[in-house]
């Protein structure tokens, strides 16, 4: 076992740029072998259609989630250039409901859900806590063979002429009324449920039972937690919905009745099973999404996450709580009026734990030795969109706010702040932060400065408009509109030319550095964490021994400080423990510090 | 501690950590299977709430005595299942290999208990979807017999899929193609599945039949 074993300390030293990984003197002959990249494992379309390392599933996802994006994407340009004149002269009433139906399911199921959890969450889960794949690597392999099934479905809805329901499926609509192919739709998102229990499975079973020697509960990043708690949700919640789902189809094809007041049905029991499910959904687009976030901030202040059991803590309070509060979206749907009171205050309750989040963050910030690298403009880009959405979110939950508001812009305002100007500056930020570890590869500061910058102005041009718009009353999901409200839809579209810029930016320079980017060391932005302290793209069995973690997360301020001394720094690393590292916190350790900005160019 | 023969498979270091992994993974499945026929049985409470005398009135109407010989069957079934876990645990392969056969045989004798039942309301007009002239005393008794079919033919999905496993375990272990101390976690945690499937019928059968 101990001759097997190495500390974080020794693959740290064996990584370091200037040691050289591939150095055969620095480490064991294992080593020297088994250094071949993921990416350089096998190059047949075969080695990676039937791979069943995480790393390699990883880019499988980022692949097809980024095409959905651009599906998704392309449906929201059609509806924002419809909503150019008030009359709807682009779309038919029937083209535009499918048009914003394609969107939201597309978006909804194929992006926002896997986007952070199935790329970033496959990549890095195994590397943080030190194991060498995922506990089921054949189970992954499936999970992204049903997520690709489920997303031909869509595709065939989309050729044989779509739904016009909304993504919600609202009954009676869905279940009597709708002429699209509601069966379809709800099979593909049924398969595509599937996949996302398996892939929460998967990652639950990993954190508990992968862990490498040391990596204790109190020492898993944030990151890892907070997808743990959002794989909670993936196993608890989707059933729900795929029985929904069922139900509906059941409906549909020979006539259920369950959701059919006619039959002795309720219409209302659709809308509490549909939201048992979909309200912990948001949790489950936000929550890996808050993840990343703790990370790009603890590493772009390089300071210990401030309270970091309590944003732990928060994750799965958020997980806990985010299953009862469903009856918020029902407030005017015909719920009791005690029902809707619990659910509002229950609603409130939830902004407890994002706010301790977000205040945490700030806390970290407090003294940090910050740089404006991309992920941290993306954070900071995250902080204030999920803020806003957070708030207006508290605004949602009050009833007697909420039946004003209902069902208009300022709705769609919200949850767009939320789930895309929250998830998605997220998921850029993740993309931008370890790109050079996923590829090996850096990529430009300049541009990744400038795509978040107008990511953020080209979101808050496109959705602020809708707050307005929605609390003047404008009603969602409608294309002919009154004449006043013009000058606020044509603001709204133009920012969504900005954000359809800003999107496709990244995407190019990324692509770019593939070819052309200087290569990463293994730690290019002087990070904390397992996943640096192997080489980028990490080897395709991840670490040659597997590693034992001896000290807390976000060591930034000892590392710095035996980066002082000379020579004995691995010894006094073996023997730091969490007491020592408190005392030590108070010294003045900045000096020795390198400026990551130097490490980006 | 014994020797255990596993081949361990990729991100495991050691046999007892894949062993509880893979336990736990069913345990993790099977919170999501009761997710499932959660929201079925959310839908059959609504159903009793909006409609409390018709609900029991349509739930007179299904065969007690059928659904609980059915309840007998699936409750021995769980019995072999339980002893082939036992034997498999014991190193006998061949008895593993018979308790399984067994306890597919009662999946299958189940199934055909079923499809009669299945058929008699099919005769009296009170199967939906099945049934070409329906006989249905109202609404909500149709919505009774549409909601148990959906119930029970998820159930018998899912036992379907149980008799599969259990024959292909029963072939497996007969073969020697499941070297027992080593893959011992393939028979429990088939075991395992077979038992929630018994436990859904278990409260399927009040839910529906003894709600009167």
């Amino acid at each position: 076992m101990t001759d097997r074993t190495t500390t974080i300390d020794d693959r740290r030293a064996r990584s370091r740029p200037e040691t050289g990984t591939g150095d055969a003197k620095t480490g064991d002959a294992e080593i020297g072998t088994e250094q071949v990249s993921y990416l350089r494992a096998g190059h047949t379309l075969r080695s990676w259609l039937l791979t069943t390392d995480h790393k390699r599933i990883a880019i499988l996802y980022l692949i097809s989630v980024t095409i959905f994006f651009f599906i998704g994407g392309a449906a929201a340009a059609l509806l924002r250039v419809d909503l150019l004149t008030p009359e709807g002269d682009l779309l038919t009433n029937e083209g535009y409901n499918r048009a914003f139906t394609l969107h939201g399911v597309i978006m909804v199921w194929f992006f926002l859900i896997p986007s952070i959890p199935n790329t970033f969450g496959n990549f890095l889960i195994p590397l943080m806590i030190g194991a060498r794949d995922l506990a089921f690597p054949r189970l992954n392999l499936i999970s992204w063979y049903i997520y690709i099934l489920g997303g031909l479905f869509t595709v065939v809805v989309l050729i044989t002429g779509g739904v016009d329901t909304g993504w919600t499926f609202y009954t009676p609509l869905s279940s009597m009324f709708s002429n699209g192919n509601v069966v379809l739709a709800a099979t593909a998102v049924f398969i595509v449920g599937f996949s996302s229990i398996l892939t929460g499975l998967n990652f639950i079973v990993t954190v508990h039972k992968l862990r490498c020697p040391g990596m204790t509960w109190g020492r898993l990043p944030l990151f890892v937690w907070s997808h743990y708690a959002t794989a909670l949700i993936l196993v608890l919640a989707t059933p729900v919905l795929s029985i929904t789902l069922a139900l509906i189809a059941a409906e549909r094809v020979f006539g259920l009745g369950v959701f059919d007041p006619a039959l002795g049905g309720d219409p209302l029991l659709y809308q509490h099973l549909f939201w048992f499910y979909s309200h912990p959904a948001v949790y489950i687009m936000v929550l890996p999404a808050l993840g990343v976030v703790s990370e790009l901030i603890a590493a772009a202040a390089r300071k210990p996450v401030f309270g970091y059991r309590f944003v732990a803590g928060s994750s799965i309070a958020i997980a806990i709580i985010g299953f009862l509060v469903w009856g918020h979206h029902m407030f005017v749907a015909g719920q009791s009026m005690y029902a809707s009171a619990v659910f509002s205050f229950l609603s409130l309750v939830v902004a407890v734990p994002s706010g301790i989040k977000v205040y945490n963050w700030t806390a970290t910030l407090y003294k940090g030795h910050i740089s404006l690298d991309p992920p941290f403009l993306f954070a900071m880009g995250f902080i204030g969109l999920f803020v806003v959405g957070g708030l207006t979110g508290l605004i949602l939950a009050m009833l007697a706010v909420d039946v004003h508001v209902h069902d208009t812009y300022f709705v769609v305002a919200h949850f767009h702040y939320i789930m895309v100007g929250g998830t998605v500056s997220a998921y850029f930020g993740a993309l931008h932060f370890w790109w050079p570890k996923m590829i090996g590869r850096r990529t430009s500061v300049v541009w990744g400065r400038l795509s978040a910058v107008l990511i953020f102005l080209g979101f808050n041009l496109t959705f602020f408009p809708q707050f307005i718009l929605g609390y003047l009353g404008m009603p969602r999901r409608y294309h002919v509109y009154a004449p006043e409200f013009q000058v606020l839809h044509v603001m709204s579209s133009a920012g969504a030319g900005i954000l359809a810029v800003a999107y496709l930016l990244p995407f190019t320079y990324l692509f770019y550095s593939m070819r052309y980017g200087a290569p990463a060391g293994p730690n290019p932005v002087g990070a904390t964490g397992l996943e640096w302290t192997v080489p980028s793209p990490p080897p395709k069995h991840n670490f040659a021994t597997l590693p034992v973690v001896t000290g807390p997360p976000y060591d930034y301020e000892i590392e710095h400080e035996e980066a002082g001394k000379a020579g004995g720094g691995r010894k006094g690393k073996a023997r730091t423990t969490r007491r020592d590292r408190a005392d030590d916190q108070g010294r003045p350790t900045r000096q020795a510090k390198t400026a990551p900005g130097e490490e980006w160019q | 501690m014994t020797d255990r023969r596993v081949d361990l498979r990729d991100p495991y270091a050691r046999p007892h950590q894949q062993h509880s992994a893979d336990m736990m993974g069913m345990f993790v499945f099977l919170a999501s299977e009761i997710m499932l026929f959660g929201g079925l049985f959310a839908v059959i409470f609504v159903m009793r709430r909006l409609h409390p005398a018709e609900v029991v009135a349509a739930s007179m109407r299904l065969h007690l005595w059928i659904g609980g010989l059915n309840t007998l069957v699936l409750l021995t079934s769980s019995l072999m299942v339980a002893l082939a876990v036992h034997t498999a645990r014991a190193r006998r392969r061949h008895a593993a290999a018979g308790w399984s056969a067994a306890a597919a045989l009662l999946g299958i004798v189940f199934l055909a208990i079923k499809t009669y039942e299945y058929s008699i309301e099919a005769a009296r007009g009170l199967l939906p979807a099945v049934s070409v002239p329906t006989r249905f005393s109202g609404p909500v008794e149709h919505l009774f017999m549409n909601a148990y079919l959906i119930a029970t033919g998820l159930h018998a999905v899912h036992v379907t899929i149980g008799v599969l496993l259990l024959a292909w375990m029963a072939l497996r272990l007969r073969r020697g193609m499941l070297p027992l101390p080593g893959r011992i976690v393939t028979v429990e945690v088939t075991a395992l599945y077979w038992h929630l499937v018994d436990v859904i019928w278990v409260f399927l059968y009040p839910v529906l039949y003894l709600a009167r």
